[in-house]
């Protein structure tokens, strides 16, 4: 592999992206170079040699050459081509993940990064991710725009109110480094950071199993979900069966939703935060709007929370309905 | 007036001639005027304090930055002196620089005709660009903005509680001052070229002022939408852009780079239309393929439209037209990169002299260069994701905007200074100057390139997250230390040089060109009679080349000033012919 050692003006290759991307960047930077040289030498040798009282030819000056031009129009248009190609492979292979990428969800809000391990750990602005396992971020903005970008892997991705966006890497080294905000938020922007940690394989399942080194209670999102869903009392509406008060959910979960306007859509999470939030937007076939909306109540964790306990709500099968109302464990 | 010169043979004193500025001193013969070329001082004068506004912030920026923790600021402060700094030097500098300073005063006259096409608009144009600049300067009065320049919702809709409603109307208003400005320049060029001044035989300045004012008219209309869209969610709360109220903040960041994408375009087309000129007339040849020169400025006119979401590669848009976006804008590289290429070929075989108009061109080149060649990271998709809306895109955007347009601007005001005023700087100092400018700007924006590539996001007050950037701030403000010498040094020496320059008489720099051939500064009308073209553009085998005439004693310049102004192009070709002055 194309491995450098570390210099101070080049960042640590920490992902698996990082070292094709170096290549594409010192790539172009030696286009870069030697463009500038080579024109700037032409440049100064041609003051030097025409210089006002020079003794230089100047015969028969040139008005225009249509080769010349032709020439210097397409071989910079083809190395151009060739650059564009690279990074539209790379571009696509960073946009889209892995299947089998472990899920870790990005809540940006004014100015803090919350993040959520499968299991329930949580963190504040530090990520601690184990080596040599794609990771796939699912993040959401509960506020502004911000974006999350850390140097050493080199990947960014805006983090936008309103939905969803998807970052995904692998780790390639042990070792602490840079996690930045990048899109300007408000007044403590250059604050909201902090790093990510890369840790072995077995280090990162201890990490879990001990609960992270969250203060939090270690619940699983799904065990959250469900407080919440018992917290506002869910089940009294969506219950065992369809009634005329709401369809049940248990089995919607990646199923197809037809609607009154006509559309239909899978609902994935996605639908589930936009069924919940805005209630008003689709209603499902046969049923009027009644739900309120619950955009002022839950925030995207909570969302985020919910949305996997109603999916689990059709791989268990198992009423969750009747459940009595309880719990207010947030 | 312009009988007075022929019809008093008998006057034994000189009188002094009436120009432009001497006919009429009170202060509404100035505020009222619809002289074009007033109207250009206006615009000076105003640029000229927005740029030093600007330029205060930026000092204090770089300063803030050398320490990891910074200096003297609270966050919210210093955010509110970034977005200062973006506001005013975008929105109230670059864009009018060139073409409401130089262009003003330089269309009417290359084209041979008395004044623009509409010049009550065109003073309308510099009221409601004060008007404009007055609301920004009351925003900032009123406690500043902390939006940055780019406005993103929703943080500028709903959650900045600065001054953001009276920032955004200020830009929206000097929009419109754009918009006439463009309208007058494309009916101008269109109808008012002196007889024999065909479209090809223009000087590539006109031609890319023309591009350029077809983006101004085609682009700021856009930006006015937006810039109302966002007023009317900030005020009103119409759902627009965020999604709390039912918007799409993305969509924002569509409309904006719509229009500020091309804005890029005017403020760079202008400067490279200086730099045809300067190359031309300080290497003494024709700019090397003309056509596709001009056609080039054309081509980044128009392609500069479809280029707007490399912006965005990684703002959620959807991967395949972050695809789309990154092959559009290599196409548009082509057209710079040709102009660069033919600047060079022109100084082949030329007769070249480093006077400073031709150090701020050739250094436009070389930082124009190095500004348009680290755009290909950021156009690729894949290098733009680490660079993304880190230093090395403050660096990139300042070689072009900064390296590109003010070299371009101070050129072109060393460049036409003697036709402006009638005066010349003193040479020395203007050189110095150039010097300082390229050598302190460097210094200031390498340093950041490296910077952003270690990771350094943009917009960041405090970088404690990361110490070891400290060393590369440190550098770039001792860069901008070099660079506010240099940009200084002009303001004190074109001052002086209004009373104490040595006389310029109407053409100091033997250059081609309709305006070189009236007096300095010019009569109100520009021109006695209405000149007449016989020769092709740049023909600087019919412009005598005096050894000379650069290093001439004052009064030899005063005694060519007092003779004949009429130029040799404007005589026929055979007369020409006779008169050529070989360098042997």
């Amino acid at each position: 592999m194309w491995n450098v050692p570390h210099l101070p003006f080049i960042p640590e290759q920490a992902s698996t992206f990082a070292v094709e991307y170096d290549l594409i960047y010192w790539t172009i930077m030696a286009l870069t170079i030697f463009f500038t040289v080579a024109t700037c030498a032409a440049i100064a040798y041609f003051v030097a040699k025409y210089h006002h009282g020079s003794n230089a030819d100047r015969s028969n000056p040139p008005a225009t050459n249509h080769a010349l031009e032709i020439a210097w129009s397409v071989i910079p248009l083809l190395m151009a081509l060739v650059i564009f190609a690279w990074n539209a492979e790379m571009y696509v292979k960073m946009r889209v993940p892995p299947k089998n990428a472990m899920n870790i969800f990005v809540v940006g809000k004014q100015w803090m990064w919350h993040l959520q391990h499968p299991n329930g750990v949580r963190e504040n602005n530090r990520l601690t991710v184990p080596i040599g396992v794609p990771i796939k971020l699912t993040m959401i903005s509960q506020d502004v725009l911000h974006s999350f970008y850390v140097p050493q892997f080199r990947v960014k991705q805006d983090v936008i109110p309103g939905r969803y966006t998807m970052l995904w890497f692998e780790a390639s080294k042990i070792g602490t480094y840079n996690l930045f905000c990048t899109e300007y938020c408000g007044t403590q922007h250059s604050e909201m950071g902090g790093y990510v940690r890369v840790v072995s394989q077995a280090d990162y399942a201890k990490w879990l199993a001990n609960g992270g080194d969250d203060s939090l209670p270690n619940a699983t999102p799904v065990e959250l979900g469900k407080a919440i869903w018992d917290r506002y009392s869910c089940g009294n509406c969506h219950g065992v069966k369809d009634t005329e008060r709401g369809p049940s959910l248990i089995g919607m979960y990646g199923r197809k939703r037809e609607f009154t306007d006509g559309t239909s859509a899978e609902a994935d999470q996605v639908y589930v935060r936009d069924a919940v939030l805005y209630p008003y937007r689709k209603i499902l076939k046969g049923y009027e709007q009644t739900m309120p909306e619950y955009s002022d109540l839950l925030n995207e964790d909570q969302v985020i929370q919910l949305s996997l306990y109603m999916k689990t709500m059709g791989e268990t099968a198992k009423p969750a309905a009747n459940t009595p109302a309880q719990g207010t464990n947030r | 007036m312009s009988a007075t010169t022929v019809g008093i043979p008998d006057v034994p004193k000189p009188k002094e001639e009436k120009n432009y500025l001497n006919n009429g001193n009170t202060i509404s013969s100035w505020l009222l005027t619809t002289d074009h070329k007033r109207i250009a001082i206006l615009y000076l004068i105003s640029v000229s304090f927005f740029f030093l506004v600007g330029g205060t912030a930026a000092g204090l920026v770089r300063l803030e930055l050398t320490s990891p923790r910074g200096i003297f600021f609270e966050n919210e402060t210093y955010n509110k002196i970034f977005s200062l700094h973006g506001i005013v030097m975008v929105f109230f500098f670059l864009i009018p620089a060139i073409p409401a300073v130089i262009g003003n005063f330089l269309v009417p006259l290359m084209c041979g005709a008395r004044d623009l096409a509409f010049p009550r608009m065109n003073l309308l144009s510099w009221y409601v660009f004060i008007s404009g600049g007055s609301l920004a300067v009351l925003a900032m009065l009123l406690g500043g903005v902390d939006t940055g320049w780019t406005f993103y919702t929703p943080y500028s809709s709903l959650y900045s509680n600065t001054q953001v409603t009276l920032a955004v109307f200020g830009g929206f208003l000097a929009g419109f001052s754009s918009i006439f400005t463009g309208i007058n320049f494309i009916v101008t060029i269109h109808k008012m070229r002196a007889p024999g001044l065909t479209w090809f035989r223009l000087p590539l300045f006109l031609w890319a002022q023309y591009a350029t004012s077809v983006i101004i008219i085609l682009g700021t209309p856009v930006i006015a939408i937006t810039l109302l869209l966002l007023f009317a969610e900030r005020v009103l709360k119409l759902g627009v852009f965020s999604p709390e109220l039912g918007g799409d903040p993305v969509l924002f960041q569509h409309m904006f780079w719509f229009y500020s994408h091309p804005a890029v375009y005017i403020m760079i087309l202008p400067a490279m239309g200086v730099t045809n000129e300067i190359i031309s007339c300080f290497s003494r040849s024709r700019i090397f393929g003309y056509s596709f020169v001009a056609f080039s400025s054309l081509a980044i006119a128009g392609l500069g439209f479809l280029v707007w979401g490399h912006h965005m590669f990684v703002s959620g848009q959807s991967m395949y037209q972050g695809l789309v976006f990154s092959i559009i804008t290599f196409l548009v590289a082509i057209p710079s990169a040709i102009k660069i290429f033919n600047w060079a070929a022109t100084l082949y075989k030329g007769s070249i002299r480093l006077q400073t108009p031709m150090w701020y061109g050739l250094g436009f080149i070389g930082l124009f260069l190095i500004g348009g060649l680290t755009g290909l990271f950021l156009s690729s998709m894949a290098s733009d994701v680490h660079l993304h809306d880190t230093y090395f895109v403050v660096a990139h955007f300042h070689y072009v905007m900064v390296g590109g347009t003010i070299m371009g601007y101070m050129g072109g005001l060393h460049m036409w200074w003697p036709k402006m005023t009638g005066r010349m700087y003193p040479e020395f100092l203007g050189q110095l100057s150039a010097m300082l400018v390229f050598v302190g700007f460097n210094m200031t924006f390498i340093p950041q390139f490296i910077v952003g590539y270690l990771g350094m996001p943009r917009r960041y007050h405090y970088y404690y997250l990361a110490p070891e950037f400290q060393v590369y701030n440190i550098m770039s403000t001792l860069g901008a230390s070099v660079l506010a010498v240099g940009y200084a040094m002009p303001v004190f020496y074109l001052i002086w040089s209004l009373k104490y320059g040595r006389k310029a008489g109407p053409n100091p720099w033997h250059a081609w060109g309709l305006e070189w051939t009236t007096a300095s500064p010019p009569p109100t009308f520009n021109f006695a009679t209405v000149p007449i073209v016989t020769s092709e553009a740049y023909d600087y085998d019919a412009v005598s080349d005096d050894q000379h005439d650069f290093l001439r004693e004052e009064e030899d310049a005063a005694k060519r000033a007092e003779g004949d102004v009429k130029h040799d192009f404007q005589r026929s070709e055979e007369e020409s012919a006779t008169k050529i002055e070989g360098e042997e």
